[in-house]
């Protein structure tokens, strides 16, 4: 891909990425973080990459180590969100606001 | 094996990374608020889901046996850790998690560079470009400096190290200079991208771990929530990085998102406990005033049992409860709920009040009292609950400290000057659950302990609510 094309897709994704964290009320900022911090994790294909295509036994092994660290980063990651999130759906009554 | 399908770089494979980059948006734009945050978690892990098996099909992935290796080990690890933790280990989970996410993009610029080395070294290559070569050395730094920084604050709040903040004399100094290093390192390598010496590159690797580990060292427990974040967000950018020099579409905009969403959040954070980045960053706690702590002179309070808190409680008209990370670490969310239950049959009217930080990060608090079914509309936040207090009976602070230090409003000289507190000491009276006088996490002195209209019942949270409510059940 063009080098240029690819800064003008940072770009975007920076604002849209800015646009999308509009006034998080304080309680959600802990699963907030915890989501974004799995979606990161995506990182991983980097390590799908570079063992489906490495050639030495040390790219492996460290390609192996990251597959493990970010598959670890996504699961662990969404999990957990889920988790502390579903301590919050069981709260008796809902907001009335609408989202 | 399975045959690829999808031609790498090609338009089918690109489209699904579409798709899966803008269930990331979808997903996270959900997340914000209360209602739809679940569901919004679920869109962005679907997401994720179509990611990963897209590069799967790629035609020409091979090595099935490791990379399903690596997967299983990642999936095991994560699925286990994530069921075992603790809702009170949540933070120091999260910093973990966000420590290997780091890790894994410093190894994957790692494999990047020895890669472009054989290349070169086989004639296919005759420089590793700079678009290429830019992108991975900052990956290589900036993930590294998360995996480190990340693992320090794991732990800083799993108390495996202090968590008061720990100098090194000449700190800025040494990381200034550690930082000119990596980028002069940097520029060599850029420079001499015809023929990469690798263990410079590795050098770099090891000082921005040196420097990820010096930077959050010195930063006390309390701010460790917004050094979280702020790695996230830096993560996010070494993986958008990663992209860049993968032609990666996906990470590119997955990790920008992150950076950029990371970072607002990270401001947020900051002020919604009344700091600066800047300030938890390079100035942390500490500074001459700290050593008001621990000088050991004994100071006059009131110390109280069970039985009386239980009548002071139970004949007063409104309670404020204000629960801090002790009674976390006690496990005590049910007692108090069941102790607020007595109460209310007493007639007493029963609230909470939520410092932003209580617990150990914004809404930490709030999760652990969900799980006991405390009512979401019972959780009141610091700047409604405040103004209240002075007209409150009894405030009952349980394991909370820092967050009620009257210093913070009245000492202009003290550590913790500015901070936004729960304004107890306004209440007529004040019950403080704790174990002993020590100082909280700032490693300060309370001045709350003191005040004469302060009882201190000094106790195991979780024990003391359970004997302050069968106190209170026989009255």
């Amino acid at each position: 891909m063009d080098l240029i094309v690819e800064v003008t897709i940072f770009v975007l994704a920076a604002f849209v990425g800015f646009e999308v964290i509009s006034k998080v009320p304080t309680t959600l900022h802990t699963p907030l973080m915890s989501q974004t911090n799995a979606i990161h994790g995506i990182v991983m294909l980097g390590g799908l990459i570079v063992v489906g295509f490495g050639d030495d036994a040390l790219e492996y092994t460290i390609g192996v180590i990251a597959i493990a660290f970010g598959t670890i980063n996504i699961v662990g990651g969404f999990m957990v969100t889920d988790r502390m999130l579903g301590m919050f759906a069981r709260k008796p009554r809902k907001e009335s606001g609408d989202s | 094996m399975i045959a690829g399908v999808l031609e790498p770089g090609g338009d089918a494979s690109v489209l699904l990374y579409i798709v899966s980059f803008s269930l990331f948006i979808f997903g996270v734009r959900r997340g914000t608020h209360p209602t739809t945050a679940k569901q919004g978690n679920l869109i962005a892990a679907i997401g994720m889901a179509i990611a990963v098996a897209t590069t799967l099909l790629l035609d020409g992935i091979g090595n099935w046996g490791l990379i399903v290796g690596g997967l299983a080990i990642g999936t095991a690890v994560g699925v286990v850790a994530s069921i075992r933790v603790q809702m009170t280990q949540m933070p120091q989970m999260v910093a973990l998690y966000n420590g290997v996410g780091g890790g894994a993009v410093a190894l994957i610029a790692w494999s990047e560079i020895r890669h472009g080395i054989t290349e070169i070294d086989e004639g296919i290559l005759t420089e590793l470009p700079l678009e290429t070569l830019v992108p991975v050395l900052f990956s290589a730094v900036v993930g590294s400096v998360s995996f480190w920084g990340s693992n320090v604050a794991f732990a800083k709040l799993q108390d495996l190290i202090p968590t008061r903040p720990l100098a090194v004399p000449g700190q800025q100094v040494i990381n200034a200079l550690l930082l000119v290093g990596i980028v002069a390192a940097c520029i060599v390598i850029g420079v001499n991208n015809d023929d990469i010496p690798e263990p410079l590159f590795i050098g770099v690797l090891i000082a921005a771990a040196a420097l990820g580990n010096l930077v959050v060292l010195p930063i006390g427990g309390a701010d460790m929530p917004v050094v979280i974040s702020l790695l996230n967000a830096f993560t996010g950018l070494a993986a958008a990085a990663a992209g860049f020099a993968l032609d990666n579409v996906a990470l590119i905009v997955a990790g920008t998102l992150v950076g950029s969403s990371g970072t607002i959040l990270t401001l947020e954070m900051a002020t919604a406990m009344n700091r600066s980045v800047a300030h938890i960053l390079f100035a942390g706690f500490g500074g001459a005033p700290a050593g008001a702590a621990g000088d050991g002179e004994e100071r006059p309070h009131t110390s109280i049992g069970a039985q009386d808190a239980a009548i002071k409680l139970a004949y007063a008209d409104s309670v404020v409860i204000v629960p801090g990370y002790g009674l976390a670490v006690a496990q005590a969310q049910h007692a108090v709920k069941e102790l607020a239950d007595e109460l209310e049959k007493h007639g007493v009217e029963v609230n909470y009040a939520i410092h932003p930080v209580a617990g150990r990060m914004p809404g930490h608090m709030n999760v652990l009292l969900a799980e006991a079914d405390v009512p979401y509309e019972k959780l009141r936040e610091m700047d409604e609950i405040n103004p209240e207090l002075p007209r409150t009976d009894v405030a009952v602070v349980i394991g909370a400290n820092d967050v009620t230090n009257p210093a913070a409003k009245n000492d202009p000289d003290s550590p913790i000057a500015g901070m936004p507190i729960i304004e107890v000491h306004e209440a007529q009276e004040v019950i403080v659950i704790k174990r002993s006088l020590s100082p909280g996490f700032a490693g300060i002195d309370n001045d709350l302990f003191y005040e004469p209209n302060t009882s201190m019942l000094f106790a195991d949270a979780k024990q003391a609510a359970a004997d302050i409510a069968s106190e209170v059940e026989g009255l």
